[in-house]
């Protein structure tokens, strides 16, 4: 008996129970750090995704002003005679900025002074001479007419006065307090309203940031992601059944294994290389269009295709193929009649998922020169354009304060579009793939 | 003829000549199919493989080496006009006469005629290209046709052409590795062949810009690797004080703490750490993290440059933690639950187990882990690009700037290139560089993991 008291007493002592507390606490020490790691990644991403809204959702709006522009006879006196062409020409000559300070004048009739009239001019954007010339290219009997029209305003305006829509202008906001006078008179009028801005979905790139939009680089990540796809699904898939279903088991197929995990992890500013030296150097295809990018691509994703490819046909159970060969199938029977159908949805979610990294790729873009400031829509695969993250690449460089909240609004539409790619491809796994 | 015309016809001539075989093959035996050597599907194929087979085989020539035989062709012409490195130059312009269509008035005569030139040999290889492959096809799908019999063994002529298409397509990937290789050796070799081989690697200035000018300052354009190099891996070192610590005590409570519903929440917000794109790190980097700790440099009196090598690193810590984590949740639950259970019933607690059990025997896992998320930050380009400077500084202060090798990639590759410049070269010698640095990296991790595996079964 003495000698399990002894015991107890020991396990009982003052000694033993510090030691177990001091455990106890380095136990839930160990466990906060790792609550603390977690909630770390989680927090960070939070103020990601935050500041990015934040700067972003401003850039979904903008600012216009109502005018009335007339379209006096006597400024277009060279144009209404001709046809065409020259018409068109004529009346790329007619100072359509008049046009807007003119009506800007009527608006606020007691400025007078060179430097205010400019002053005042410049709150209007430089691309709404461009509108007003469009409209009349499109409807020429606008001629000689009056019309109430809302026109983008600078995007000094946008910034300064526009997001708050205070009496006065923010800290920091380069408007002098004249400029805000008339905007605040402008105001009280109901000639200023903040909409929808559709054009940054409708527009190509633009030096000036309130005309600049992204439909061009969508356009052109659309053409790239079309040519990778047409590229690398086949290629891909055909090489993940060879390496799963028929290549023999030998010292070229263990090279080819090794080889495709190794480029997995090659950085992907080294296939922008690859492509530079390969495809503009030596093959002389156009420099900037979406084909090259597109093969580019087709390069960088095709080990991350083939992995899923060789998951998904492993994941079909060998009970499968024996009976197909039971029943008299030939190998090439078993796997395109059988294997391959089944492994379909796993092959097609490695696909998307593949297709999501490949638009979010930027560095290897910038090296086969789709960086270039591109303003017009590209109209096929060979067009110069560019993609919506090298369009963020870009737009994060210019010195201008409006593109920083553009840049952060081409970031949401692009992480829209990946989160639609993921939720697409989770949900073809979750209804498609059949689990033995 | 558009691309999307050609690939109609062509597929509408496959099907054409599916059903053709089939129907030759079934009325060779008046319809009793049983005595066909191979199914009725397999003629068709094979129709299919003969006809458009070859032909396609041809086109495909042409795009790769059409482009190399017309220069070839074009250079014997071009001999008498100049040699050496213009002779290139002088292709080169008349490629894009050639194919630019615009010819300025004031433009050489014989430039013209040799422009005039490339254009017919560029005609004639496209005429003969298309005259060969229709012949072909035509041959292929007569010849094809008469071939078509009941004892033809058309299922194994299929099977091992299809065998062979799908060797091929997995070829792809070496000859992608071996593009890589042959085409950064080139130019580096060329490079080398301008910068000394030990300057490179060892010198201690970078500042590649060679002068347009003899005497202007900075002329000779120095390319020493090094700073470079030292300013990757402050930066990469910046990442992983991050990204280690987290990313593994992250897979740890995880696995072993977290209850279900937390790492509901937990896991997705990894995973979309993991699938948010560079260039929005980059962003993040540039815009919204450098002028926060400027500002606080500001406040503690600090000096913090707006392109800190800290804020680069940092940003690129974040992004690699789902990297880690989920590599080392892997190397984590890969160890028996036997030593787990084991250390549990000697009383040692969860922390305890963990930290001398578990995470012992997963070390060649963690350790293979750190190194390919090294080989992940080094090679990574958007974040520094956007976030880290251009001057290439030999410092070890984290607030500095510095320049990394993607930056300068980036930087020699962009915007006006000289053609042929040692400074354009230069950018290839760096890529090669990244490329061995990762490739070595990623091998070892394989070495060490494969290696020091521990086998518990």
């Amino acid at each position: 008996m003495t000698d399990i008291d002894e015991k107890a007493s020991f396990w009982l002592s003052d000694e033993m129970t510090a030691r177990v507390r001091r455990r106890k606490r380095a136990e839930a020490r160990f466990r906060f750090l790792g609550l603390g790691a977690i909630w770390l990644a989680i927090v960070a991403l939070a103020v990601l995704l935050a500041s990015i809204l934040y700067l972003g959702l401003p850039a979904f709006t903008h600012t216009q002003v109502r005018l009335d522009i007339t379209f006096e006879a006597d400024e277009f006196r060279d144009v209404e005679s001709k046809q065409g062409p020259e018409f068109d020409q004529a009346l790329n000559r007619v100072d359509f900025a008049a046009l807007i300070r003119q009506s800007l004048m009527s608006v606020f009739p007691d400025v007078r002074s060179r430097s205010d009239v400019l002053a005042l001019q410049t709150l209007v954007s430089r691309g709404a001479r461009f509108e007003l010339r469009d409209m009349v290219k499109d409807d020429p009997s606008l001629i000689g007419q009056t019309i109430h029209i809302w026109l983008p305003v600078d995007d000094e305006v946008d910034l300064g006065y526009g997001h708050t829509g205070k009496e006065g202008a923010e800290s920091g906001s380069r408007l002098s307090e004249k400029q805000v006078a008339w905007l605040d008179g402008l105001k009280a009028d109901g000639r200023l309203k903040r909409s929808l801005a559709w054009n940054f979905f409708t527009s190509g790139d633009s030096r000036e940031p309130e005309l600049a939009g992204i439909r061009g680089a969508l356009v052109g990540s659309f053409y790239t992601l079309l040519v990778t796809l047409i590229v690398v699904f086949p290629l891909g898939v055909a090489s993940a059944v060879y390496l799963e279903e028929f290549a023999p088991k030998n010292r070229v197929t263990d090279l080819i294994e090794v080889n495709i995990n190794n480029l997995a992890a090659v950085p992907s500013i080294v296939f922008g290389l690859l492509g530079l030296a390969v495809y503009l150097n030596t093959f002389h295809l156009p420099r900037s269009a979406p084909l090259v990018g597109g093969l580019t691509l087709a390069l960088m994703t095709l080990p991350t295709i083939i992995i899923a490819g060789r998951a998904a046909l492993k994941a079909v159970p060998p009970s499968l193929r024996e009976a197909a060969t039971g029943l008299g199938a030939s190998p090439v029977q078993v796997v395109f009649h059988h294997v391959l159908p089944l492994s379909m949805p796993g092959i097609l979610t490695g696909t998307i998922i593949g297709m999501a990294q490949a638009l979010g790729e930027t560095a290897p873009l910038l090296m086969i020169g789709m960086v270039a400031f591109i303003v017009d829509i590209p109209g096929g695969v060979t067009d110069a354009a560019t993609v919506l993250p090298v369009q963020i690449f870009l737009w994060a460089d210019s010195p201008e304060r409006a593109f920083l909240e553009k840049t952060a609004a081409a970031i949401l539409v692009l992480l829209a579009f990946l989160v639609l790619m993921n939720a697409i491809a989770i949900w073809c796994r979750n209804h498609f793939e059949k689990r033995w | 003829m558009s691309t999307p015309v050609l690939t109609a016809v062509i597929l509408l001539l496959a099907l054409g000549a599916f059903y053709a075989g089939r129907r030759k093959s079934i009325a060779s035996v008046q319809g009793n199919i049983s005595r066909l050597h191979s199914l009725p599907g397999h003629y068709g194929w094979f129709m299919v493989l003969c006809m458009l087979l070859p032909g396609l085989l041809v086109v495909a020539l042409w795009l790769t080496l059409g482009g190399w035989i017309t220069d070839t062709l074009a250079l014997s012409g071009l001999k008498g006009m100049a040699s050496g490195q213009d002779l290139d130059l002088l292709l080169n312009q008349v490629r894009n006469l050639a194919n630019g269509g615009i010819i300025p008035s004031n433009a050489d005569p014989a430039l013209v005629a040799a422009a005039h030139r490339y254009a017919a040999i560029q005609a004639n290889g496209q005429m003969a290209t298309v005259i060969l492959s229709i012949c072909l096809v035509l041959a292929g799908a007569l010849i094809g046709y008469r071939l078509v019999r009941p004892d033809l063994a058309a299922r194994r002529h299929v099977e091992r052409t299809v065998n062979v298409l799908l060797a091929a397509c997995s070829g792809v990937a070496i000859l992608v590795t071996i593009g890589i290789v042959l085409s950064l050796l080139f130019e580096t070799i060329r490079f080398f062949g301008r910068v000394p081989f030990t300057e490179f690697l060892f010198g201690l200035d970078w500042s590649p810009q060679t002068a347009i000018r003899e005497d202007q300052v900075g002329s000779s354009g120095a390319f020493g690797v090094v700073p470079l190099f030292a300013g990757t891996l402050l930066i990469t070192f910046i990442a992983m004080l991050v990204a280690v610590p987290v990313g593994l005590m992250s897979a740890i409570y995880m696995t072993y703490y977290a209850g279900s519903r937390f790492r509901k929440m937990a896991k997705p917000a990894l995973e979309i750490l993991a699938g948010v794109p560079t260039v929005v790190y980059g962003f993040f980097a540039a815009l919204v993290v450098a002028p926060f700790l400027r500002g606080l440099g500001a406040d503690l009196g600090l000096d913090v440059a707006s392109e800190s090598a800290l804020a680069a690193g940092l940003v690129m810590g974040l992004m690699i933690i789902p990297f880690v984590s989920s590599l080392s949740d892997d190397a984590i639950t890969s160890v028996p639950v036997a030593l787990r259970d084991g250390a549990y019933a000697l009383g040692a607690t969860r922390s305890e187990t963990i930290v001398s059990v578990v995470i012992p025997a997963a070390l060649p896992g963690i350790v293979g882990a750190i190194l390919l998320a090294v080989s992940r930050a080094v090679g990574e380009t958007m974040i520094v690009v956007m976030a880290a400077g251009m001057a290439a500084n030999l410092t070890a202060n984290p607030l500095d700037a510095v320049t990394t090798i993607t930056v300068q990639i980036v930087a020699l590759l962009t915007g006006d290139q000289e053609f042929d410049s040692a400074k354009t070269l230069s950018a290839f010698a760096l890529g090669l560089l990244l490329f061995v640095v990762t490739l070595v990296l990623n091998v070892a991790a394989l070495a060490i993991v494969r290696k020091y595996r521990e086998r518990y079964d």
